[in-house]
């Protein structure tokens, strides 16, 4: 694994966002494994994610990218045959530890995921199921949590007169930003997107990352994608993963975007970002 | 000889035709025949009156409250537990040896004839737990019958909703039961409404079981202990001890028409609340 040395802020400013002092870290991962079954899908994973910014994860097919997303909001809970060790830490608290309440962890740690998936219901009901969940029933509570959501990714001027409308009837685009409002609808610290563009034409595509970087100056955003642009465009940090000499999914080289597209430091992760392999 | 493909592509697109439309016409003859014979008995006296001299006159109101008693009472029953149970077997268990005895036990309920089910229904019910011939004696012995229904269409309607919604529902830190709710039921309610209109229209349409633990008295019922004539068993006397044959048309065509009301209700029902 290589990681960039100490960057000088100067040189991390130079194409990104992130300007003044170095933010804090958000979540910590150590010597991650993670086995399904006999199936070892993650070897020895370590890194940091900063706060306030966009974190992506690069990668060929099945090197484990989405399962380390996962590994965020313990969606891999759901596999029975699901083991992890090592340490993940998100503010300092173990998010894998006995006294974790998953419930609570996920409010924290939102996700987005591959394809829109609107529940059938109405676009006002889609928004407002997670802070139901929680107990806010009050009407006008929710108006503004629904409002405030749909402002946040820029839909609130185009559906404020459509709330009653079933949500599917919306264009995929617009599906997909719904379901990131619904995730921030919950006020998560966290939001995990999982290839969240890959179903999306170039128009949606660039409408979700101009809402990315806006919504990365309040939320720590984890992406895990295909397309090297959107990388390139959009993110800090790049975390560059792939299957080692034991055909374990762990990560290669992770450092700040620009110095890992600009300057590589293996040849392996120079081979995948020019589109040799992957 | 050798068939060009396109004479074999037409041979075979009459065989699928023809057998459609013969199974249509069939179906269509015997509606429209209980429809033609039966209709001119219906008018608002056969509606609204109770069967007089064993239902040679007079109508058969009581037979239609009945009818829908003891339906009421099997689908109130059965649709809870066989929902819950569905529930459970989709989503509770990862299917062990609970969950193959439970489905194995569904299956072969599915397949006992309903005699078999009046003839348990009449010993347990009526005598052993002495309800009598009563509308609940019946709806009871009619809600095991559907149970295996309710429990088969319900689970394979919530297997159906996308495992998606269920991560989607998880990462917005929702619980199990609040997904199970909120998310899964909605989803499956169409294919649940679906089993559930199916197992009313074998309740309406039940005779021999009925006939066994719900009885066959011509009287309005008032009660749940009350005995009760339901409409399928009242038409099966009428026709087989020669009482009338003319009611036992008139009362065939109106259990045809208030099955195809259900349907279209219920239908109506889940539009409006299914999106």
């Amino acid at each position: 694994m290589i990681f960039h040395g100490a960057v000088p802020e100067s040189k991390l400013n130079g194409g990104s966002r992130m300007s003044g002092k170095s933010p804090n870290i958000k979540i910590k991962t150590k010597n991650l494994n993670l086995h399904y079954g006999t199936f070892h899908a993650l070897g020895d994973v370590t890194m940091d994610i900063k706060e306030r910014s966009i974190t992506a994860i690069i990668g060929p097919s099945g090197c484990g990218k989405s399962t380390l997303l996962r590994v965020f909001n313990r969606m891999n809970d759901l596999i029975p045959s699901c083991r992890i060790t090592g340490d993940v830490l998100l503010d300092g608290d173990s998010v894998y530890d006995k006294s974790t309440d998953v419930v609570e962890l996920r409010k924290k740690v939102g996700m987005v995921f591959q394809k829109p998936n609107i529940f059938p219901m109405s676009i006002y009901d889609n928004i407002a199921i997670g802070p139901r969940r929680h107990g806010i029933s009050r009407k006008s509570r929710l108006n503004e949590i629904v409002e405030r959501s749909l402002t946040r990714v820029a839909l609130w001027d185009e559906m404020k007169d459509s709330l009653n409308r079933p949500g599917l009837e919306l264009p995929a685009g617009a599906q997909q930003r719904l379901c990131i409002a619904r995730a921030v609808a919950v006020e998560p610290d966290v939001i995990l997107m999982d290839e969240s563009c890959s179903a999306l034409d170039p128009e949606s595509t660039m409408k979700v990352e101009e809402l990315m970087l806006s919504l990365a100056e309040k939320y720590t955003i984890i992406i895990v994608t295909h397309n090297m642009e959107q990388a390139r465009r959009v993110s800090d940090m790049s975390a560059f993963m792939m299957l080692n000499e034991n055909r374990v999914g762990s990560l290669h080289e992770y450092g700040p975007t620009i110095e890992l597209f600009t300057n590589p430091q293996s040849k392996v992760t120079e081979d995948y970002i020019t589109g040799r392999f992957g | 000889m050798k068939i060009s493909a396109r004479t074999s592509e037409k041979i075979a697109k009459t065989l699928i035709w023809t057998a459609a439309v013969f199974v249509l016409a069939v179906l269509m003859f015997i509606i429209l025949y209980i429809l033609v014979k039966g209709l001119p008995v219906i008018n608002w006296g056969f509606l609204t009156q109770v069967p007089r001299s064993m239902g040679r006159e007079g109508g058969v109101s009581s037979t239609i409250v009945g009818t829908l008693m003891v339906t009421s009472v099997a689908v109130l029953i059965a649709a809870p537990f066989g929902i819950g149970t569905a529930f459970y077997l989709a989503e509770y268990t990862k299917g062990g040896f609970i969950t193959r005895v439970i489905r194995f036990s569904a299956e072969s309920l599915a397949g006992i004839p309903s005699i078999v089910y009046g003839l348990f229904g009449f010993i347990f019910f009526v005598i052993y737990l002495d309800l009598g011939w009563s509308v609940l004696s019946g709806g009871l012995t009619l809600a095991f019958m559907i149970l295996p229904t309710i429990i088969r269409t319900s689970e394979e309607a919530i297997r159906s909703v996308p495992k998606i919604y269920r991560e989607v529902s998880f990462s917005l830190s929702a619980t199990k039961t609040q997904t199970i709710f909120k998310v899964v039921l909605p989803s499956a309610l169409r294919g649940i409404a679906n089993g559930i209109i199916l197992s009313i229209g074998r309740c309406i349409a039940e005779t021999a079981a009925v006939m066994l633990t719900a009885g066959s008295a011509l009287r309005m019922s008032r009660s749940l202990f009350d005995p009760t004539r339901t409409m399928a068993v009242h038409f099966y006397i009428l026709a087989v001890e020669g009482i009338s044959m003319e009611n036992a048309y008139g009362t065939a065509a109106l259990l045809i028409i208030i099955i195809f009301l259900i349907n279209v209700v219920a239908n109506t029902l889940v539009n409006r609340f299914v999106r």
